[in-house]
């Protein structure tokens, strides 16, 4: 039980704090069109959060509810892998991140969506289709920016050298992915390949024999993290027990 | 035919209310006042995200952070189809957003007040979504079709938003003490910026006359203002909060409620640029439009490449 709490925990974590990132473009991006793109991408994410989280809540049962669970909670609780807390940079980082992590949901989501535990398969199942689009969508911008001009082509390279580094830990698994009887391990070759036919048509290399960060989905995250959730987290912090 | 025949002819359709539309002859300056007010109403959508857009991410419960991310994602698509609305008169897009940066354009003065707390956004979505909405009501019968069709689908959204900032304020409202003195802090801060959306006085206002006889407008500012004050003034005693007005009061002999001065002085200088936010929220928009150029720049580039190869694949 414990173990499908944490996993849950996860993936509600994964998508709320990649959530949260995204949606400090809102307002922010580079034409209209995109800005409202990403910030329906954030929208669809922190959806996803909500019903990991009501789940985590109802399997819990000691009280906890969404958003006791995402608001209450320390950087050494949460789970989410070390990628989606990087910092948007610019537009062809958070390109990367969305692009590098929605290939990596969408392999995962079709396994979970199989799975025994009824609840989580239907999630996964729902999500899938909001998570091809993210996928197409910022499959698209890795090409345009990747083959675009020779600026985009070299900030590219840029958020490769500083994103790459946090892939390793999507496919090695902990404790409560193994006892949740997901195979994450299995996804690797599928995710690469994805990766590969993208990058190749955005003529960006695929980077071998780089040094693999890990850490966040036991609680042992980057320094970003904190200030994540310093600014979530602020109101329900400086209000206690007040409903919204 | 001589040009005061064209202008007889327009001014029938006017008067029979047939919607002139982006073909048809129309007065220079009708075109002119009409691409001044809806690239100003795009632009007030755009500018709008930035003071909403500041909470996004300390939003006090997940709910809250979606309804409020849907919302400043609804501006965002109120923006596109009034600079869609706007080209239709020949100015593109990029020309009017390049106004914005300089300065030329205007857009709202009451995005040049600041967010200070939560509570500011339900009274966003309750004051200031409350009196666009009187504006945009009465546009959805503007004489400019583009634009008075935008108006419809816009005003849809823009009455939800309100029910949403007014139930937010509600919850606040029969909340803690602190949430209570939160939500009237905000009303008093937004009230009387609100009230100043309607714009000068009709004895000031400028621009009048002829929009409403070519009924770009309907309703005069002052008409649209006390129908705000009557609406707002009977919301407020269900959230048991206080207008910040000495003043406010129902006058049963002319059926509305009377209130008080607006503070001119602060008006024309908000207009003018010193608002507490006017450098801020035009220095986010230029940094935004800066910093995208090299991304509008790669697409541009990439489709290029993609046509030429498309060209060279048929042939």
């Amino acid at each position: 039980m414990s173990a499908l709490i944490d996993y849950t925990l996860h993936l509600a974590d994964n998508t709320l704090i990649l959530g949260q990132r995204n949606a400090e473009w809102c307002g922010h991006g580079p034409v209209l069109e995109q800005d409202i793109a990403i910030t329906n991408i954030s929208l669809d994410l922190i959806g996803q959060a909500r019903s990991f989280y009501q789940y985590a809540a109802e399997l819990k049962a000691d009280g906890s509810t969404e958003d006791s669970l995402a608001y209450l909670r320390t950087e050494r609780e949460f789970k989410n892998c070390l990628l989606v807390e990087q910092p948007n940079g610019d537009w062809a980082q958070t390109m990367l991140r969305q692009f590098l992590f929605s290939c990596y949901q969408f392999f995962l989501y079709q396994q979970l969506q199989h799975h025994t535990n009824t609840r989580l398969a239907a999630i996964a199942e729902k999500s899938l289709k909001e998570v091809r689009y993210h996928l197409r969508w910022s499959s698209e911008w890795i090409i345009r920016l990747g083959d675009g001009t020779g600026e985009s082509h070299s900030r590219m390279l840029t958020a490769i050298d500083e994103l790459w580094r946090y892939t390793g830990e999507l496919f090695i698994p902990v404790t409560y992915e193994t006892e949740t009887g997901i195979d994450i391990t299995s996804l690797k070759e599928a995710w690469l390949n994805n990766i590969k036919i993208v990058f190749d048509e955005a003529t960006l290399p695929v980077p071998e024999n780089v040094f693999m960060q890990t850490g966040g989905k036991t609680g042992v995250h980057t320094e970003h993290l904190g200030f994540i959730l310093t600014e979530l987290q602020y109101v329900q912090r400086a209000y206690p027990g007040s409903e919204w | 035919m001589p040009v005061q025949d064209f202008e007889k002819i327009f001014q029938e359709k006017i008067d029979n209310e047939v919607k002139i539309e982006p073909k048809d002859w129309m007065p220079d300056a009708y075109r002119k006042t009409n691409l001044r007010q809806i690239s100003q109403h795009a632009h007030s959508e755009i500018v709008g995200m930035l003071p909403e857009g500041n909470w996004i991410g300390r939003a006090p419960s997940l709910k809250r952070k979606a309804i409020l991310l849907a919302k400043v994602q609804d501006e965002a698509g109120h923006g596109l189809y009034l600079y869609s609305a706007a080209e239709t008169l020949g100015m593109s897009r990029e020309e009017m957003i390049n106004d914005l940066h300089s300065g030329k354009a205007k857009y709202s003065s009451i995005f040049n007040y600041p967010t200070l707390t939560w509570a500011d956004i339900g009274a966003i979505g309750w004051l200031v979504d409350g009196a666009a909405i009187m504006n945009q009501v009465m546009l959805t019968r503007t004489s400019y079709g583009p634009y008075a069709r935008a108006m419809v689908r816009i005003c849809k959204e823009e009455s939800f938003h309100q029910r949403q900032g007014f139930e937010s304020l509600l919850v606040l409202s029969r909340g803690t003490k602190e949430q209570k003195e939160m939500c009237q802090d905000a009303i008093n801060r937004w009230w009387w910026p609100a009230l100043m959306m309607f714009g000068p006085k009709d004895a000031e206002s400028t621009n009048s006359d002829q929009s409403m006889k070519w009924k770009i407008k309907r309703k005069t500012n002052d008409e649209l203002r006390q129908n705000f004050v009557d609406m707002i003034a009977e919301q407020i005693k269900t959230l048991g909060m206080k207008l910040p007005d000495d003043k406010l009061k129902w006058n049963e002999e002319r059926r509305h409620y009377d209130f008080g001065e607006i503070n001119w002085n602060e008006f024309w200088q908000v207009v003018k640029g010193n608002g507490p936010c006017n450098k801020q929220r035009l220095d986010a928009r230029r940094k935004a439009w800066e910093n995208g150029e090299w991304v509008r720049e790669a697409a541009a580039a990439h489709a290029r490449k993609r046509a030429e190869r498309q060209k060279d694949k048929a042939a």
